[in-house]
């Protein structure tokens, strides 16, 4: 009876142990084996040259991926200039004014908005920003503009990243203890005096940790982007010209580049970019956050 | 003056809160008066004829098949790899263990990494095995994508569950086996609203199925034939310049809104009604 009850015990940690292993594996697994296919193109074109320049021309053997890293760095910049003030403002009423009904009722409303595919951003995007862009916005600072946008890939992102943003700021700010807040309080400071000085500051760990995923969320993100973006391999000159994100690339090339060798590696080492930034990206915040969770536990 | 500076943030806090919600609104306003009129009965239960691309004729019914058939499978793997994960690091191992810091700190990065990333890993992975564009190839990479996913989730509940359970337990001679199979009741709501969150991330993400499971007009009837997905469904037809088949595009957009709606809602639903187990 015991025998048997210790026999099921000891396959279930074997299980556990060795499934825990294996999915833990799959970061290393990814890695290498993105590292592996695109090593054919770093051997041959070095791996500053591929960084640096833009010449892309994959049918003569050029591969610079210069114009698809700004293109990225661009449109997450115009991301987060957008959604990161809106979000610290939108979560300070959140968490400190509104009444427990409007939590509730807003928190499902965030949710929601986390849970819609990026898909459907991209048709929303489309349908309403690419037009407005083009037709509204665009004419009043450049002669022309398909609307297909730098700007329009910055706008849906940053809708994109505010539901992530707010539930992680939400969280933070809730956790800064109700006794501080009276302390403030008792010693004559305003509620916005205590918002400003005690909460928010309290939660700075917090807010960079918020950007930082959000960072490296809107990094990554394909469909949408691409549905908005132009896809045009070139230096946008302005925040109305077409740009052209390196995971657009990926996913739009995946058809052709199986007759060209070279291509493929190309396009993994575009995959292992950025895996390689997201991965260095999450790893420093994360480390960085425990470091001052400890500091602050004691 | 400290009055005033508090006014104007106040009036810009509410306008930002209002304007999330309204672009949350307005979002599901154009998607549904977009899809509305090319949604019917025929749309969702034919498959489309003469090409997904240029055929005026039919639905999508091979996209929601193909999407069911997906994520069906992908959760089920993906619970039984990300439940026994969650129990050994939460109740094998010792709470300041070393192994599960390292393991938390894994399972928050591949949560971090985009699904276009995994897409193009599952891709070579296929290509290693000799495997085409198939339904099997989008099950591994959407498991890939939602492992993640259901293990952070779940893990944020099991951390919350009172170590004086799991000591009361085991004083009373359970194995640790034992012991998991009690805690795995408190866990049910953690677990079931992993499950619909997974479900969420996982049928609506399109660069994941985009390499690796390909796209048909049929319904698969093998693991190894390529599966259409009502993402890619709406994203290949709506770049046609056929009005019919853009509007299955919208049909498809609609379709898949309403199926996150659902999702969403009763995830609020099962995670309030099941925690009456709770203790």
């Amino acid at each position: 009876m015991l025998k048997g009850r210790l026999r099921k015990d000891k396959i279930a940690r074997h299980y556990m142990l060795t499934v825990t292993i294996l999915a833990m594996f799959v970061l290393l697994l990814i890695g290498g084996g993105l590292l592996f296919k695109s090593w054919p193109i770093i051997q041959e074109k070095g791996l500053w040259s591929l960084l640096s320049t833009s010449n892309w021309r994959p049918f003569k053997g050029d591969f610079g991926f210069a114009s698809y890293i700004i293109s990225t760095l661009y449109v997450t910049g115009i991301a987060i200039v957008i959604a990161l003030p809106l979000s610290l403002l939108t979560s300070i009423y959140i968490v400190e004014y509104a009444s427990p009904k409007i939590q509730r009722a807003f928190s499902s409303g965030v949710d929601l908005l986390s849970g819609i595919p990026p898909v459907i951003y991209g048709v929303w995007g489309t349908l309403t920003i690419v037009p407005f862009i083009s037709e509204k916005l665009a004419p009043n600072f450049v002669e022309f503009s398909t609307g297909y946008s730098v700007l329009a890939g910055g706008i849906v992102l940053a809708i994109m990243i505010i539901p992530l943003i707010i539930s992680i700021l939400m969280e933070v700010f809730g956790a800064v203890p109700k006794e501080m807040r009276e302390a403030s309080m008792s010693l004559g400071a305003t509620k916005w005096q205590t918002v400003k000085k005690v909460v928010v500051r309290k939660s700075i760990p917090g807010i960079v940790a918020a950007v930082v995923l959000a960072i490296s969320r809107a990094f990554g993100e394909t469909i949408a982007v691409l549905m908005v973006c132009g896809n045009f391999t070139d230096l946008p000159k302005s925040i109305f010209d077409a740009c052209y994100p390196i995971p657009a690339l990926i996913a739009n090339n995946y058809g052709e580049m199986m007759s060209v060798p070279k291509y493929e590696s190309a396009l993994m080492f575009a995959a292992f970019l950025l895996f390689f930034i997201i991965v260095v990206f999450n790893v420093i915040s994360r480390i960085v956050l425990i470091q001052i969770d400890k500091r602050y536990q004691l | 003056m400290k009055k005033l500076e508090e006014k104007i943030f106040k009036v810009l806090m509410i306008g930002s809160t209002l304007l999330i919600i309204s672009i949350l609104l307005f979002i599901l306003y154009v998607i549904l008066n977009k899809g509305l009129p090319s949604l019917s009965w025929e749309m969702i239960s034919q498959i489309p004829s003469g090409g997904f691309y240029l055929g005026k004729e039919g639905g999508i019914l091979n996209a929601i098949m193909g999407s069911l058939y997906l994520i069906f499978f992908s959760v089920i793997i993906s619970l039984c790899i990300s439940v026994p994960v969650v129990m050994y690091l939460n109740f094998t191992l010792r709470r300041k263990s070393k192994l599960a810091a390292i393991a938390r700190l894994t399972f928050d990065v591949l949560f971090g990494i985009p699904s276009i990333v995994y897409g193009a890993f599952g891709f070579t992975l296929m290509i290693y095995f000799g495997l085409q564009a198939s339904l099997l190839g989008g099950i591994i990479a959407i498991s890939l994508l939602i492992i993640p996913v259901m293990i952070r989730s779940i893990d944020e509940v099991a951390i919350l569950i009172p170590n004086e359970l799991v000591e009361a337990t085991k004083s009373l001679g359970a194995t640790n086996y034992e012991t998991i199979k009690v805690i795995t009741r408190q866990l049910l709501p953690g677990i079931s609203t992993a499950v619909l969150l997974s479900i969420g991330r996982g049928i609506g993400d399109a660069a994941t199925v985009l390499f690796t499971a390909g796209y048909t007009d049929s319904i698969p009837s093998s693991l190894l034939q390529p599966t259409a997905s009502l993402p890619l469904a709406i994203f290949f037809q709506l770049s046609s310049p056929i009005e019919e088949v853009q509007n299955r595009a919208y049909a498809a957009a609609l379709v898949l809104t309403i199926i996150i709606l659902i999702l969403s809602f009763s995830a609020r639903y099962f995670s309030r009604r099941l925690s009456k187990n709770i203790i």
